[in-house]
Order: structure tokens, then sequence, then C-alpha cells
């Protein structure tokens, strides 16, 4: 499968999600520079985490006017796989891709640590490879993670099994101590109406290597490469496969000008 | 043309910021404070546009991008011109 | 003219001055004494301490760049390089915490990257007043705030460091950045304005007239009406820094630069100045061209200001047009703004006339060095004596205090609000004995530490400034590590005052023998000295970053118990110290003694033993000993595992039980192992002449220790975990009313 990740000037997992899907996962997988037009015909886009443009005004808030996520938005609304993480979560909301916002941290501090999320629904591209109810350990970096969304759309939200993750304890147990940013029903990620675009404050990437502590991450990367290559049928998959690339402990040149 | 926009949560969105502000100001003894609302100013200033123009403009660029109106709500006002 | 007012104002003596006159053959203007200065103040110049730094050993096996660059590097193998350096921001910490911490940040960044490394990993080291006054929350509050709102957003992973609170920060507080990058080896750039007619482009922010003569101020004692200097504070954008990183990276990897360096302390005029000086050229500029923020600003102004995310690129002419693009592909101005002459002097014009005419070298190279007078304190033998008060009945309960320390205590409230997984490396969290970062592709990673304990320099100033490399080395090895390369950071009182002197110089000549003792170069590093407030010195706090390589990062062991049944060994020693030891201090009120005896050769053989043993690929744990000795240590490695387990040790040692207990002697590690494993430990420990013993073993719920039979302490883990846990955030919970 091709996979490309977005580069917005102030995105800083952008690399890690690079290494993860094309060293971890084995995957092709591009950088999309943001004022680029073209999506180079990947199969699913990422939005990594980061700071966009700064994130001074709101996190994610200009972002949603460049040029790639214009693209993206086309792509996801004709059925294109999208994934935000953390700031890329923000992203979506703003761009509207996802209902609702982000409020800061309820301890009002940067956080980033191990969190537990519990898998509420995986019967989606993005979970299909866990079960319900799962307790992953992936971690979680950022400031604005509340989540927010008035009760109507939050009672809908339940209703059509958008959310996918919960932050729990390590037992998957729901509590106010363990929602560690203050989000609404704890959410911990999302997914659209339609179930092609998810965002999640949570880092899958952090959490796709056990030599960081856990491998848990990958569940997600998982669900999403065993959707698409079910989705283009599994006869194309194997002839498409690259020479595995090198790994260099330092990121390339991204973006043109 | 001079224009002061005021960015703030919506009452129904919880405003830790401004109770840690009001929680703040009672342990310093200001028993008066009720309640603290925080919120953001933007001052921009305008070229080439008349007043009609600028009245229309304002609140599309408050509500398209300074304020992000599921948790915000916004006021603006002309300072000079 | 200038009169003494105005020498007294840029923290210039009338022999200096003198000199500066003999130097340009002429009396300067405003600006040129300006320029001088900021160039000759102690922050720039180290005339203070020059003589001294001498001393460092800086030749090294694995050594690319020692001091004098940006940065210092070391060759790690394999094409790549490490750079890294340590720099303080103590004054404007204390006067704007928040921006003070965060242009800190900021600035070793951009030391790093100059040098052409990405930065890989941040660890600072943080010395506050007590936490119950409300003060020293605010301050502490923001430099962690500002270091996090830096960090996190420019995208570096903050992997460790210390804190440390004491009295004597109150009024001073410490804020010491150490930045470490990785680089291809052979893309490696320095400051240096080469080629005559090449362009010399300024890039990135533009100048306003915030920060002007920080240099001089961060080198000046304060007093009352410092309170008010907040002007000078700089402000920093992370954003701004991230893409000026990606930008840089990017031209030095399509070879477009000829030389850089960045517009830290003392702005346009360090780096034009600096730049030609090394090079034996000269350079001319033009004020004009320089782009600004604010309207009217004069050439002082321009070149002493101070405003951060800037750069200065010397280019060959037919490199600028795509060196332009690159920047303009990362929104970034970059403007032309001189070139490169052979004169050897700095020229600038300002609305065309010549404003600026001196030469490079006298500004740079010719600040005067002094040998100040040093002095034993007064105070010195009376500290120094020790009579050791009886015993406390209850040591379980001075367990619990000891755990309770915000010394020795958990810092998650701190780390947690650094992003410290960034970039996918950080195998070992925050809080362990060094951060280990993986490097992709590759089976070797890299280990690093701080550590400095300025209670044993303050008592022996030359002692506290050896155990200071030799625990950093320990930390290190504590996670299979082999120490390579030192930066420090020498933060002193005024050094005018003899008896600082004193304390600097000692210091220094036991971080220099200590360096020697374990063959590992200084690369560089940084001085703070007038850290004092209306008279009052901080205790001489020398700060070692020492940087590792760990040949196999699959054998890094946890920093906690893995689990239950594990036999629990000591190398080392326990020996009867209590001088200079955290419990003396927290329970009796005493900063007395001698801190603890360093035996070189005996902790050099601890540390390569503790090495062996990791990479026999036999340890499960490892954690050094340090403030609280040997039972906050047991204490730690109960806490840090994967999941909280007890343990119980018996000791026979001959000592008195707090001591044994509590106690800091140096050149000790715990080491955890499989219990069939133990003795194959213990016969290495043989072999290599070190003394070890299992102690104990993991497991349980409760911590036990036992001296000469009798139970001595006794807690549930839990307990001690609650204590050694929330003691920090406690003093920051907020008040509901």
């Amino acid at each position: 499968m091709k996979f490309g990740v977005v580069v917005f000037p102030g995105s800083n997992c952008d690399y890690d999600t690079f290494h993860v899907l094309q060293n971890v996962m084995g995957q092709e997988t591009v950088f999309l520079w943001h004022k680029e037009h073209d999506l180079q015909r990947v199969d699913c886009v990422v939005l990594p985490g980061g700071f966009s443009y700064g994130d001074y005004l709101r996190s994610g808030a200009i972002a949603r006017f460049s040029p790639i996520m214009r693209e993206v938005k086309k792509f996801a609304e004709s059925g294109g796989l999208v994934l935000g993480i953390c700031n890329g979560f923000q992203i979506l909301l703003e761009a509207g891709l996802l209902p609702g916002a982000m409020l800061r941290n309820k301890n009002l501090k940067f956080l980033c640590q191990h969190v537990h999320i519990r898998i509420e629904n995986n019967r989606t591209a993005f979970s299909q490879a866990g079960y319900k109810g799962q307790v992953l350990k992936i971690p979680i970096a950022h400031f604005d993670g509340n989540y927010y969304a008035p009760p109507d759309l939050l009672s809908e939200l339940e209703k059509n099994k958008q959310i996918i993750f919960r932050y729990c304890d390590e037992k998957g147990k729901l509590s106010e101590e363990a929602n560690v940013n203050g989000s609404a029903h704890s959410i911990a990620g999302l997914i659209n109406r339609d179930g092609n675009v998810l965002g999640m404050m949570p880092h899958p990437e952090r959490a796709s290597e056990k030599i960081l502590g856990s491998e848990d991450g990958q569940v997600i990367f998982r669900s999403m490469i065993n959707y698409l290559e079910k989705k283009m049928g599994s006869g194309k998959k194997k002839a498409v496969r690259l020479v595995k690339p090198p790994v260099s402990p330092l990121p390339p040149l991204i973006g043109t000008f | 043309m001079k224009v002061r926009i005021l960015v703030s949560l919506k009452e129904s969105v919880l405003d830790p910021q401004g109770q840690t502000v009001r929680n703040a100001l009672h342990t310093l003894g200001y028993n008066q404070v009720k309640d603290v609302r925080q919120g953001k100013v933007f001052e921009i200033e305008l070229e080439g546009l008349g007043r009609a123009e600028a009245e229309k403009l304002i609140p599309e660029i408050a509500d398209r991008v300074l304020a992000n109106p599921i948790i915000e709500k916004f006021s603006w006002e002309i300072m000079e011109t | 003219m200038i009169d003494e007012k105005i020498l007294a104002d840029h923290n210039l003596t009338r022999e200096e001055y003198d000199l500066i006159v003999n130097l340009i053959g002429r009396e300067p203007n405003l600006t040129e004494l300006g320029i001088f200065s900021v160039m000759w103040s102690e922050h720039c110049g180290y005339k203070s301490s020059r003589v001294y730094l001498k001393r460092f050993p800086t030749r090294g096996k694995y050594l690319i760049q020692g001091p004098g660059e940006n940065a210092g590097v070391m060759d790690i193998g394999g094409g790549l390089a490490v750079v890294f350096k340590i720099e303080s921001h103590n004054h404007p910490s204390y006067i704007e915490p928040y921006q003070g911490a965060a242009t800190g940040v900021g600035g070793i960044l951009r030391d790093i990257f100059t040098m052409g490394a990405r930065p890989v990993a941040v660890l600072d080291s943080l010395r506050f007043g007590p936490l119950d006054e409300p003060k020293n929350r605010a301050i502490m509050d923001g430099v962690v705030s500002g270091i996090s709102g830096y960090g996190n957003s420019f995208g570096v992973p903050t992997v460790g460091g210390e804190v440390y609170f004491h009295d004597c920060y109150a009024q001073n507080p410490l804020v010491n950045v150490c930045c470490v990058g990785l680089a291809q080896k052979d893309k490696l750039f320095l400051a240096r304005a080469r080629g005559v007619g090449n362009a010399v482009i300024y890039v990135g922010a533009r100048t306003g007239r915030d920060g002007i003569h920080g240099a001089t101020m961060a080198s000046a004692e304060f007093g009352e009406e410092t309170e008010h200097k907040r002007p000078n504070v700089q402000v920093g954008d992370p954003f701004k820094e991230k893409l000026l990183l990606e930008a840089c990276l990017e031209a030095m990897a399509r070879d477009l630069i000829v030389g850089i360096q960045d517009m830290g302390a003392a702005g346009l005029t360090c780096s034009t100045t600096e730049m030609a000086a090394k090079a034996g050229t000269g350079m001319e500029i033009n004020l004009d061209l320089v782009p600004q923020r604010e309207a009217g600003m004069n050439p002082y102004e321009i070149m002493l200001s101070e405003s951060q995310e800037r750069m200065l690129i010397v280019a060959e002419p037919d490199k600028v047009d795509e060196l332009k693009r690159i920047f303009s592909k990362w929104d970034l101005e970059a403007v032309v703004i001189g070139q490169v002459t052979d004169d050897e002097r700095l020229k600038a014009y300002f609305h065309g006339q010549l404003v600026i005419d001196i030469p490079v070298k006298a500004v740079v190279d010719l600040c005067p060095a002094y040998r100040r007078p040093a002095r034993t304190p007064a105070f010195q033998r009376k500290i120094t004596r020790l009579r050791l008060p009886e015993m406390p009945s209850d040591l379980n309960q001075v367990f619990l205090q000891l755990l309770a320390s915000p010394n020795i205590s958990d810092k998650e409230w701190v780390f947690r609000q650094y992003d410290h997984m960034v970039q996918v490396n950080t195998m070992v969290l925050p809080g362990a004995d060094a951060a280990v970062l993986r490097l992709k592709g590759l089976k070797k990673g890299l280990a690093m530490t701080l550590d400095g304990n300025s209670l044993y320099t303050f008592l022996n100033p030359r002692r506290g400034g050896q155990i200071a490399v030799a625990e950093a080395c320990r930390n290190l090895s504590c996670a299979g590590a082999t120490p390579i390369g030192v930066t420090n950071c020498l933060n002193f009182g005024n050094p005018e005052k003899p008896e600082i002197m004193w304390q600097f110089k000692q210091a220094v000549e036991g971080i220099a023998e200590a360096c020697r003792r374990f063959e590992i170069p200084v690369t560089g590093g940084n001085v703070s000295f007038y850290n004092e407030t209306e008279g009052k010195a901080i205790y001489p706090t020398p700060v070692l970053g020492i940087i590792g390589l760990v040949p196999d990062t699959s054998q890094v062991p946890a920093a906690g118990f893995r689990g239950a049944g594990d036999a629990i060994i000591l190398l080392g020693e326990n020996k009867e110290e209590l001088g200079g030891s955290e419990y003396l201090r927290l329970v009796f009120s005493e900063e007395k003694g001698q801190p603890p005896v360093l035996n070189f050769d005996l902790e050099k053989r601890v540390q390569e033993c503790c090495r062996q043993a990791i990479r026999s690929g036999l340890v499960r744990t490892a954690h050094d000993l340090s403030e609280g000795g040997l039972a906050v240590a047991l204490a730690e490695c109960s806490f840090k595992g994967p999941r909280r387990i007890g343990f119980e040790v018996k000791l026979n040692d001959q000592l008195r039980t707090d001591a044994l207990l509590f106690g800091e002697s140096q050149s000790r590690i715990i080491l955890a192992t499989r219990k069939e494993n133990a003795r194959k430990i213990l016969a290495l420990a043989r072999k290599m002449k070190v003394k070890a013993r299992i102690i104990g073993r993991t497991g349980g719920r409760n911590m036990v220790i036992w001296h000469r039979k009798k139970k001595v302490i006794d807690q549930p883990v839990d307990l001690g975990y609650r204590a050694w846990k929330n003691s920090i955030p406690d003093y920051f919970k907020i008040k509901k009313t």
C-alpha cells in the first residue's frame, strides 16, 4: 500500500510516522508537502503530529487553509482513508472533517505520558486488527487534547459508534483519573460517519517498536493495511512490495521548492 | 481603520484558565471577584475599506479564522477610523 | 564623549577602555563601545575564567571538535557525529521565567544546528528555591512551561536532566540547558567567514529592540532594580526556529554554505566579528539592509539586539539565489547585507555613513584575561567540621521523609510537561540515571546525563567537581554506556570576590583531574558568573553534561526492578560517610562535613564492572547510588519498574545504621539479575577486583532492610511510593474555592 505523510512546516512527527510506516510496517511511504496540490496517488493520507503553522492561534487552525488540505478534503470526501494523529486530529476538527473541537487539557499543562486506551468499536478500517474492549498502551503528547462537543453531538457520536478509542486505566476501566486531559466521554479517538476519517490524540507511531516500550500502536496501522489490501484485492499486494530501503537515523530532505 | 476583536469561550464551555485565575484572585483575598472568563484580543488594522464594508468583513474574519464557532464566541468594535 | 557613567553602564573599567583606545587607535564611538562591551563581557569573553579553563583536557579518542566553536563534536562511527553543548540562562529566567527558559532552549538549539547537526535531545539542570515559597513555585512553573513550550513545538525531545531545590537559589535560579545533535560527519559546519568577496547573508527573524545588552546583564550582579529590567528579556518563537532549522540543514545538505553562526548573545556583533576573526578576514555590512521589526532603530540597537531565531551565513555569490529559494520555501527571509573583505576589520554603514570601523581580532581575541585573586573563604574550615548528631530512633520515618524530599522525590510533574518521546528514539524515559536514545537502523545508541552536587562543591569545591564527573560517568555506566565526551556549565558567584574565585579554581581543577582520569575530553561549555543577589552568592554549582556510547541498545537495563525473585547485588563498598548528605541536610539542617571520598581507580573499576556485566546480557536492573544513599536507591528501584515491587535486603557492615542506609559513599551501584546469574556477576567482579555481594532479593509488597539481624526499615512499597510520587505535585495543587 502507498501511504502519504503530510508535512506542514511545523510538523514534527512527520519523519516518526514515515519511519514506522516504511521501516516497521514495510509500506511504501511518501511525504506530501503542504504547498503541493498533488497527493501522488496514495492509498491513505496521514496527518502527523506537531505544530503545523506554529499553532499560535488555535491548534490546527491555519493548516486547514493550506493547498494540500484542499486535496485531502477531496480525497476524504471521495472515500479515501485519512488518519489524523494528535495535531492531525486537531486539523481534521478545524477543517470540519470530524465534528467537535479541542480545549486545553483540564490541568492546563502539556501532557506527555503513556496512557491506556480502549477499543470501543473494532469494526472500522482503523481498528479491525484489534478486538472490542482491547486495551492499548500508547503515549500522548499534547496541550490541547480535551475533546469537546455539545451534548446532542455527543449522543449522536455514541449512537453511531463513532467513538473508537476512550482513555481508560490499565484494566480497561474508565475513570476521571484515567481521562487525563478531561475529554468529553473520555474520547481519545473519533471516526466520521462514513468511517474513512479517524482522528486520535495518542501517537500510535510512538508505540510501534518493542525497543520503545510498546507495540500496541501497530494495531492501528495493521488495521489500515489489512483494510486497504482487502479493498484493493489481495492479488496485487505482493507484486508491489518494494526492496526495503536502508533505515537512516536522520530524516531526509522533505518538500519541494 | 483599527478594529478590536474579542474571542472567548462560550458560556456553555468550561473555562479552566478563567477558573484558575479566579481561584488565584480569591487566594489573594479578592473575594469580590465572582467569575473570570479568559479570552483573546486581536487588534487588526484594515486598509482601503469603508465602514459598511468593514462591518461585513470583520465578522467574516472572526467567524472563519479567529474563532472556532464550536467553542468560541466573538465580539468586535471599531476603535478608530 | 565617553564618560565614567557610560563605562559603568557598559560594565567596562577605565583600564579596559584605555586598552580599547589603544587597540583601535582612537576613541570608539558609542556603537563601537557597545560592541566591545558585549564581546568583552564575562559572558562572551570569559575574562575571569579563561586562564583556568585551559586546564581541561581537550584531546580524546573520539574528538572531532573541542572548545572554541558553537559546540563540541564527537565521532561515533559509521560516518556519524554527535554535537553537544550546555548553556546557562539563569538571569533571564529569574526576570521572566517563561521567556527566559524558552529562549535558553532556543539559543542552545541554534548552537547545535549551526554546526550542521539536527538536535535530537535536550536535557536541563534546574535549581530553584524551596517550593514552600510561592515565588519559587511561580519561577519553577514558568521555567518548566518555557522549556516545554519551546522544545515541544520545535520538536526536540527533552529527555532528562535534574531538578534541585535549595535556599541559595531562591533569588538566583539556575537554568542550564544541554542540547545533543546528530550530524553526518562530513557535513559539519564552522563559523568561518572564508572567501573574500563572499556574500554575508542575514536569515531568520527580523531585528527588534529586544534583549539589548543581555550579555552584559548576564555578567552583572543582581540588585533591587533588576526586578524591573524586563524589557531586556527576549521573546522566543519556536515555530520560526523550526523553520530556521529545516532551512539551514537543507542549505547545508545542498552545499550552499561556506560558514554559519547563530546570532545569540550580542547578536549581529558576535556573529560578524567572530566569523571574520576566525577566518582571518574582515566584513563589510550595510545596516540599512538588516531586516527590522521596529522603525527608527539606530546602529547601536541593530548591532546589539538579541532578537531570537536569527543566523548569519557566508556563501559564495553564485549560490545566493538558490539559498534564497530554500529560505523562501520555509517562509523565511534571507537578505544579503554585506560581503567578506580581506582587511580584518568590521565596517558597517548606516544611512550612507561609516559608523563602525574596528579590527575584528581586537574585539574577539584580545579581550583581557584576568588571573583574579583567589582566597580560601574564612568559613571553609568551620563548615567542613562535622560532629555527627545522634541517630534518630525512628529510621522508617527518616526513610519516608527522604523519599518525600523534593530533591529526591519523583520529578514526573516536570518531565511530563516535556515532549520526551518525539523523534521516536527515546528508549529510557526521564527519571532514570541516564537517558538513552536508539539510533534508527543501528545497533548502537547514545546515552546522556547531567550531574552536579552543589552542596558537595560548597563543602569541598575540588571534590565536588570530581564527584560531578564521576557520578555523571556512573550514570552512563548504569545504562551500559562508555563515556566519551564532556560539556560543562559552571555556575558561580561574583569572580571579583577572592572566595568565589577560589571556589571556581578548585572546582575547575577537580573537574579537569577527573576528566583526565576518566580519559574524556571537555569539548566546551559555559561559565556563568555573578550568580549573586544583594551580595549573597549561590553555592558553587558546576553541572557536568556527559555523553556516552551504548554498543548494543538491546542490552540497556531498566532503572527499576523488573520482577520478583531477582538477586540484588551491590557493587562497591559502604563507608561511614555522612558529610554533605541529603540526610543530614533534611533531618538535622546540617550542611557540614566533608563530602564522600572519591577514589578514581576504584570508581573506574566499579563502572567498568557494571558495563561489562550489562554487556554480558545478565543485568536486568542497574541504578547508581547518590543522594539519599543505599536505602533511597533501593526504593527508587522498587518504584521505577513496570510494576512496583518490594525487596528484602540484609546487611552486616560495621557502620552506624544511618550511615549505612543514607550515607552517600561514592563508587557504588545496585544491580539486579535473575538468581541463577548472580554468581556469574560476582565472578566477573572478583576478576575485576571490585567488591561485590548479594545483599538481598526483590519481591513482596514491603521494602525491608536488616542491619546486623535487626530489621531497620520495613515500609509498604505503596506508602513509600506515594510519599515519593506526590511530594512535588502537592505543592502545585490548585486550591479549589
